[in-house]
C-alpha cells in the first residue's frame, strides 16, 4: 500500500512536522486563496510555452516543420490509403492470389482474376477487377501483410474529401495512381 | 390544460413496466409536486460516450436511477465467431477504444493461452511497456476528464497533450494512433522501433512535472475537493458484490489486481506497487489514478532498461514469416500461404479459455471456445465497464444531480465496452 500521491509533495503550510490534514481541510485550502494563486501560477506558465496545437488544416503535425513530433509522412508504418504497386515495366504486381481479399477483417477488397497475357510470363493472373471501398475500409493493414509479393501497400496519406460515396470506391487504375509519392520498388522497411 | 399523451403498442407497454410507471409521461399541470424524469444522455454533454441514465428527480435529488445500455450496439461478440483469430484484434481495438493497446494485448494472451503458445521475451517486454502506455495515457485522461466534469478545463487540456504524446509512440510503433491493431496471436505485428524508446524516454522525463501541475491544479482546490470528497460512495463489499474492479475498486480498498495477482506477460519480475484508497469516493478515485500512473512510469522504465533482444514473435506454425523471406524462401512463402489462406489460418485444438489481464479500467477477461477450426467458436468478453456501469445506481441514488457527473467522470464508463 502506498501513500496517497498528494502526501510525498508537500504543499500548503504543513508540510513538515505535524501530520498533514486530509486536503480540504487545512485552513490554507479552507480559504481557497493558494489554490487560485497556485493555479494562476501554473497556468501563467503554461501560457508562455510553446503551443503544442496546430492549425489544422492550414499545417499539419505532419509536415516538415513539425519534423519534431513528425510521426506520419516519415513513418512506414502509417496507415494511410492504399496503393498497388508497379513493376518496373509499369504494370501491378499483383497477382490475384485474393489474399488480401481473404485476410481483410472489413471485407472491403473486391477482386476478380483474369489470366495475364500470354507475354507476361512472371505470372498466370492478373486482377482484372481491384476494387477497394475506402468507407468500409479500417485502415488495419491486414492485405499488406497478407500479400506474398508487395503489391498493395498502405501509405502516408490519409486527408481525401470527397462529395460523394461512389468516389470513396478505389478501382485498380485509381489505386495504382494513388500517392505516386510512395510509389518506390523497394518495400519501405517496417 | 395539455393533452395527456397517449403512448400506444410498446411503448405504452414498456411504460407500464417502467420503474418509473405512468407518471414518466405525464405533462399536466401539478408537476411541481411530482417527481420529474429526466433523460441524462445518451446525447447530454457532460456523458462520456452514448449512456443513458433515465433520473427520477425529487428537486435535485435523484430519486432513483435506472442506467441503460444499448445506445452502441456493435456486436463484437458476435463477430468474434465469423472472424479468424488474428482478424479479431482489429475489432479489440474498438471495444475500449482509449486503451486499445491494452485490449489488443488482453486478447492476444488470452488466444496464446489457448494455444499453449511461450512468447520470446522481448515479445512480452513490448507488450509490458505498451501496455503501461496505454495505461497512462488511459488515467491521465480520465483525470483530466475528471477535472472538466468538475470545472477545471485547463487540467483536461493538458491532459490531453500527454495523450497526444502517447498517441505518437503508438504511432510509430503500430502505425496507428486510436486503432493500434498492434499485437498478432503470438507476437507482434512490428518490432519496437529504437526511435520509440528515445520518445518514451523523453516523454516520462516530462510525465512526472505534468503529473505535479495537474495535482497542483485539483488536489488541493476546494472547489474540485468539495464536489469528489465523499461523492459515489461505495464500499469494498459493494464492490465484490457488483464485480467492479480497477482504480475503483482500489480506491475503496480492494487490493487486488491482475498483474500482480496473477501474473502475466512476466509481470511478477517488475518491481511495482498497487496503489490503495480507502474511501471508495471520487477523489480517492482521482488519488488512485494519479498513483497509478507514476507506478506505471516505473514498470515502462524498467522494462526499457531491460528490453531483450531477439525476436518479436513466437517463431512457429502460428506467426507469419518475415516478409523478405516470404519474397525469397519457398518455405516461408507456404507458411504464409497456409496462414493467409481462406480455411485455414491458425489451428487451435479444441477447447476453451478464460484469461484476463489488468486493463485500465479492471479486469478485462476473454473467454474463448474454440472447436478447433480457424475461427473462435464463442467469444466472450468481460469488459469492465459494463460492472461499473452497474454501480451507478447505487452510488447516486440519494444524492443531487450535479454528482450523477462527478460519479459517471469518476468511473471512466467506456460505450464502446458495453454493448457488445
Ligand atoms: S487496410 Fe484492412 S480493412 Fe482496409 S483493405 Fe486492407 S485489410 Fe481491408
Ligand atoms: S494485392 Fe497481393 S494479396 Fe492481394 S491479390 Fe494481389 S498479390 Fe494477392
Amino acid at each position: 500500500m502506498i501513500h496517497a500521491a498528494h502526501d510525498d509533495h508537500g504543499h500548503g503550510p504543513h508540510a513538515h512536522g505535524d501530520p498533514e490534514p486530509a486536503p480540504g481541510e487545512s485552513i490554507a485550502d479552507r480559504t481557497y486563496v493558494p489554490a487560485v494563486l497556485r493555479g494562476i501560477k501554473l497556468t501563467l506558465a503554461r501560457f508562455l510555452q510553446k503551443k503544442f496545437t496546430v492549425e489544422y488544416p492550414e499545417e499539419s503535425v505532419y509536415d516538415a516543420s513539425y519534423a519534431d513530433r513528425g510521426i506520419g509522412a516519415s513513418n512506414p508504418r502509417h496507415r494511410g490509403e492504399h496503393i498497388l504497386v508497379k513493376d518496373e515495366q509499369g504494370r501491378e504486381k499483383c497477382v490475384a492470389c485474393l489474399l488480401c481479399m481473404a485476410a481483410c477483417p472489413a471485407l472491403c477488397i473486391h477482386i476478380e482474376p483474369e489470366p495475364a497475357p500470354a507475354e507476361w510470363t512472371d505470372r498466370e493472373r492478373r486482377p482484372k477487377v481491384f476494387e477497394i471501398d475506402m468507407l468500409r475500409c479500417i485502415y488495419c493493414g491486414y492485405c499488406e501483410e497478407a500479400c506474398p509479393c508487395d503489391a498493395i501497400r498502405l501509405t502516408p496519406k490519409f486527408y481525401q474529401p470527397t462529395t460523394s460515396r461512389t468516389e470513396r470506391v478505389y478501382d485498380k487504375q485509381r489505386l495504382l495512381e494513388n500517392n505516386p509519392d510512395a510509389q518506390v520498388p523497394q518495400r519501405p522497411r517496417k | 390544460m395539455k393533452p395527456k399523451l397517449q403512448a400506444t403498442g410498446l411503448a405504452a407497454e414498456a411504460l407500464r413496466d417502467s420503474p418509473f410507471g405512468e407518471s414518466a409521461m405525464s405533462t399536466e399541470p401539478g408537476l411541481a409536486d411530482k417527481d420529474m424524469i429526466i433523460n441524462f444522455g445518451p446525447q447530454h454533454p457532460a456523458m462520456h460516450g452514448t449512456l443513458r441514465l433515465v433520473l427520477r428527480l425529487d428537486g435535485e435529488r435523484v430519486r432513483k436511477c435506472d442506467p441503460e445500455m444499448g445506445y452502441l450496439h456493435t456486436g463484437f461478440e458476435k463477430l468474434g465467431e465469423y472472424r479468424t483469430f488474428n482478424q479479431y484484434v482489429v475489432v479489440t481495438d474498438r471495444m475500449n477504444y482509449l486503451s486499445a493497446m491494452a485490449n489488443n494485448i488482453g486478447y492476444a494472451c488470452a488466444v496464446e493461452e489457448l494455444l499453449g503458445i511461450e512468447l520470446p521475451p522481448r515479445a512480452k517486454a513490448i507488450r509490458v511497456v505498451m501496455a503501461e502506455m496505454s495505461r497512462i495515457s488511459d488515467h491521465i485522461l480520465s483525470i483530466g476528464l475528471q477535472g472538466m466534469d468538475l470545472g477545471a478545463f485547463t487540467a483536461m487540456l493538458w491532459a490531453f497533450i500527454e495523450r497526444e504524446k502517447v498517441y505518437d509512440v503508438f504511432e510509430l510503433t503500430s502505425g496507428g494512433r486510436l486503432t493500434t491493431s498492434y499485437t498478432r496471436v503470438g507476437g507482434l505485428a512490428f518490432d519496437f522501433p529504437e526511435e520509440c524508446e528515445r520518445r518514451i524516454r523523453k516523454f516520462l522525463e516530462t510525465l512526472e512535472g505534468v503529473l505535479g501541475e495537474i495535482e497542483g491544479m485539483l488536489s488541493h482546490n476546494r472547489i474540485f475537493i468539495d464536489r469528489s470528497k465523499g461523492v459515489a460512495h461505495f464500499t469494498r463489499e459493494q464492490c465484490i458484490a457488483y464485480g467492479v474492479t480497477g482504480p475503483v475498486a482500489r480506491a475503496s480498498g480492494l487490493d487486488r489486481d491482475m498483474r500482480r495477482d496473477r501474473p502475466y506477460l512476466d509481470y511478477e519480475q517488475y518491481d511495482f506497487e498497487v496503489p490503495i484508497e480507502t474511501d471508495g469516493d471520487v477523489y480517492a478515485r482521482y488519488l488512485v489514478r494519479l498513483a497509478e500512473v507514476r507506478q506505471s512510469a516505473r514498470i515502462v522504465r524498467q522494462a526499457l532498461d531491460a528490453m531483450p533482444a531477439g525476436p518479436y514473435n513466437a517463431l512457429g506454425k502460428v506467426t507469419l514469416p518475415d516478409k523478405d523471406d516470404v519474397y525469397s524462401k519457398m518455405e516461408s512463402l507456404i507458411q504464409h500461404f497456409m496462414l493467409e489462406m481462406p480455411g485455414h489460418g491458425i489451428k487451435t485444438p479444441l477447447g476453451q479459455v478464460y484469461h484476463s489481464t489488468e486493463s485500465p479500467n479492471g479486469e478485462l477477461g476473454w473467454f474463448i471456445v474454440s472447436d478447433g477450426t480457424g475461427v473462435p467458436y464463442r467469444v466472450r468478453v468481460r469488459p469492465p465497464s459494463v460492472y461499473q456501469f452497474q454501480a451507478v445506481q447505487p452510488m447516486i441514488e440519494g444524492r443531487l444531480v450535479a454528482d450523477v457527473v462527478a460519479t459517471m467522470s469518476s468511473l471512466n464508463v467506456i460505450a464502446g465496452e458495453l454493448d457488445r
